[in-house]
């Protein structure tokens, strides 16, 4: 028996004896990734300035995660990519033009990190017990606290430096100022506004414009399934039927017209893309159920058409989830997963 | 070709069946003595009915039943009584247990061979069932005469086999059904026999299909016995989750089998039932599978029940350096052994050496991220999510609300949680803390 003199060292554990490989940290390394083609894009089209502003976030949110938890002697988790996610989704959710000394803004992207990651996240216990996507907390509140700086946008002129790139509205914010023949005019044709809202060459949010990128990384997230299809395709699909019944206007009284909206330009503009795939899917911050999951996504769905048409704010999504996330405990709780055998006897 | 049948959820481990399914079974060396616990089922424990000194023959009963939800044991040596005292056994619980020397002549109590046993009524059948003591061999180990003893109002219309064998590692059942393909229909008649029922399905996984060639040849003339490939899933096995795959029935939540008309059986203990109408052949030895990484000389070996794991584990050439753990059972739903000196008993399905590496220490766990995967995956369409939360925070009585007591602890959630929570120990720790 000689080498039962292990068995002092025999190790003792609860069943199960074997995990899956998949670890948290990897989730989020994943998901920062597959944000990557997106982010390079509003590189090339914003320039440095885009890089820098995003830049700026990661550093601030990864710092801040890490003396807070010094502070408060917590375990450090900054390596397992959750706060470095934030600073990312911030970064590409906010304007290129804030990388600017004069007027002097780039104290704007430190104040969102800061308060996305310690506000938001630490102070509900960090990872999985936040209420709020942190960084849609982070970007709702430099934009309600500095309005102006938050809402000037550059042109997407593709040079590196860019410095002095043009100040001009988003094609949201024509539509709901001009109208959409106006957006139109901007863009030359309508073919060609649907092409450039496509591939990302219009102002916006750094991470926002290029809907070809965004759908690059949410399709390797499905295929890797790391998010589904529930909550997108019902976010998606309610902002596509609103649009089309409430988002017309007539072209002479400027009235609503029903049934006459342009789902698609709604669909490719804004930070939609962005928010359906990479925000709303937070798994800490959405339902966990796949039915909860659709409510939520009609849910997020409605609220972004009611800003985006009846609003003060060109853009919805960001409030729109940011609402949605205060219900998830409810659905949550209304909606529970299907217990096996409590269902009626299918017969085979 | 048709979809296999299976179930909703589920999960996909790495099956690691190809360390010992080579392996034919043989006999394990009888030991130099047994001990032999009194209570190796689920139910009461069984009453001695032997004293220290006294000569027992394999197979002489050692205690008798204790109630209805119960089961006799029987020596499985021939030998002498040397000690009636508590003994370990694999939870680490302390179980009044009989030791015997064994005299090595492996002398049996009569044993008569009764070709004729179809002929036999139920309740002759039934009564050598009993008198076998008979428990499921999957794991459990219930009392096999109680699933076969339904009340009146709940007929029952169907047996099924369970081949699945769907814990990695484990081979046993699989060599079983390559082995002992005849014998193991005869059981699954016997068992239809016994509950007068038509229908009999043999369940099994498709990573076996020459198990499933084998059976079905073996039941090639029984037009009542239909041998199905089911989809290659943890936990396939599962008694709920195979009727469900087999029959589409589902058993309601906190009910059993009997309740959608089922009774489901191991292919191991159909063998025991088999042997039992045929020879009386007490439960005295079973299959176990000895694998894993950290073992010399895997094997599937018949072992004599009450046989010391640390015997076994010697027989098989002892362990690798790299052995860190010693789980009798699967991985999935095994219990991890803190000595080596606790007996295989009617359940012990495998001893498995799984090596340091990789291993998941409990305290290294993380918060809940809501990933939903264990949602996804729970076969009883549970949420181990909240199960977790809330018996980490002391809400036993809240998880009640989220069905605990519908959780059978397969485990799956735990192998698939990113954050590597110790989802079944948190469930236990609930379930034993309130009342159902």
């Amino acid at each position: 028996m000689a080498d039962l003199k292990k068995e002092h060292e025999l190790i003792v554990s609860v069943s199960p004896h074997i995990r899956d490989e998949e670890t948290t940290s990897r989730i989020m390394w994943t998901v920062n990734l597959s944000l990557l083609p997106a982010f390079f894009l509003g590189f090339y089209f914003f320039g440095l300035k885009a890089l820098f502003v995003t830049a700026l976030c990661i550093i601030s949110s990864v710092l801040s995660e890490y003396f807070f938890q010094k502070a408060v002697k917590k375990k450090l988790t900054v390596n397992d990519g959750s706060a470095f996610l934030t600073g990312l989704l911030l970064g590409m959710n906010l304007p290129p033009s804030l990388w600017s000394f004069n007027p002097f803004t780039i104290h704007v992207p430190i104040i969102g990190s800061v308060i996305a990651v310690v506000i938001t996240k630490q102070f509900f216990g960090g990872l999985g017990y936040n209420i709020f996507n942190p960084a849609l907390i982070g970007r709702a509140f430099v934009l309600i606290s500095f309005p102006k700086a938050m809402t000037i946008w550059t042109e997407p002129t593709a040079a590196f430096l860019a410095l002095d790139a043009k100040t001009t509205a988003t094609p949201l914010g024509i539509l709901k100022e001009d109208g959409l023949a106006k957006l139109i005019e901007v863009f030359g044709d309508k073919i060609n506004l649907y092409a450039e809202l496509f591939n990302g060459h219009r102002a916006g949010s750094i991470g926002e414009t290029s809907v070809l990128a965004l759908l690059i990384g949410a399709g390797f997230l499905l295929y890797k399934r790391y998010i589904t299809w529930h909550i997108p395709i019902s976010f998606l699909g309610t902002v596509a039927a609103l649009a089309w019944i409430f988002g017309g206007k007539s072209p002479e009284t400027g009235k609503m017209l029903l049934f006459a909206g342009d789902p698609l330009i709604h669909l490719l503009s804004g930070g939609l893309m962005l928010g359906a795939f990479f925000m709303a899917t937070d798994y800490v911050t959405c339902p966990s159920v796949r039915k909860g999951q659709i409510v939520f996504g009609i849910g997020c769905g409605a609220l972004t058409m009611l800003i985006r048409i009846k609003g003060g704010y060109p853009e919805g999504v960001m409030f729109a989830i940011l609402l949605m996330n205060c219900f998830v405990p409810l659905i949550d709780r209304a909606m529970k997963s299907d217990v096996f055998g409590a269902v009626k006897e299918k017969k085979k | 070709m048709t979809a296999l049948a299976t179930f909703k959820g589920g999960i996909h481990p790495p099956d690691k069946k190809d360390i010992a399914k080579g392996r034919a079974i043989k006999e394990a060396k009888s030991p130099q003595r047994v001990v032999i616990p009194l209570s190796q089922h689920l139910g009461a424990p069984c009453k001695p009915i032997v004293s220290i000194g006294q000569e027992v023959k394999k197979g002489e009963v050692l205690g008798e039943p204790g109630g209805f939800v119960s089961a006799p044991v029987h020596s499985s040596v021939s030998g002498k009584v040397i000690a009636i005292a508590e003994f370990p056994n694999a939870m680490g619980r302390m179980i009044n247990s009989i030791v015997i020397e064994n005299d090595g002549k492996e002398e049996w109590t009569s044993l008569k061979d009764n070709p004729d046993y179809i002929k036999l009524s139920s309740d002759e059948l039934r009564e050598k069932v009993k008198a076998a003591g008979i428990v499921g061999m999957g794991g459990a180990a219930f009392p096999t005469l109680v699933k076969l003893s339904p009340p009146k109002e709940k007929p029952i219309d169907t047996v099924i086999l369970n081949g699945a064998e769907c814990e990695p590692y484990l081979t046993a059942d699989y060599r079983l059904m390559l082995e002992k393909s005849a014998e193991i229909v005869e059981g699954l008649k016997i068992l239809m026999r016994i509950l007068g029922v038509n229908k009999g399905f043999i369940g099994i996984e498709n990573n076996k299909p020459d198990a499933i060639e084998k059976m079905k040849d073996a039941a090639k003339n029984e037009p009542n016995i239909e041998v199905c490939g089911l989809e290659v899933k943890y936990p396939q096995g599962a008694e709920k989750m195979l009727i469900s795959a087999l029959t589409g029935r589902e058993v309601p939540p906190r009910g059993l089998p009997m309740d959608v008309r089922v009774v489901v059986q191991n292919v191991g203990t159909a063998l025991a039932v088999y042997e039992a109408a045929r020879y009386g052949k007490p439960l005295i030895e079973r299959a176990v599978t000895v694998t894993g990484e950290g073992i010399k000389n895997p094997a599937n070996l018949m072992v004599k029940i009450g046989t010391l794991i640390s015997d076994i584990v010697e027989e098989c050439g002892g362990f690798k350096d790299s052995a860190g753990k010693v789980v009798s059972g699967g991985p999935m739903m095994g219990f991890a052994l803190s000595s080596l000196d606790v007996p295989v008993t009617k359940g012990t399905s495998g001893i498995l050496v799984i090596p340091k590496e990789g291993f998941v220490h409990a305290e290294e766990y993380g918060p809940c991220i809501r990933c939903g995967r264990c949602i996804d995956i729970c076969p009883m369409g549970l949420m181990p999510s909240m199960l977790s939360i809330l018996s980490e925070k002391g809400h036993y009585e809240d998880a009640k609300e989220y069905n605990l007591f519908d959780c059978f602890e397969c485990g799956s959630c735990a192998f698939v949680c990113p954050s590597k929570r110790p989802i079944v120990q948190l469930v236990r720790l609930a379930k034993s803390l309130v009342k159902p």
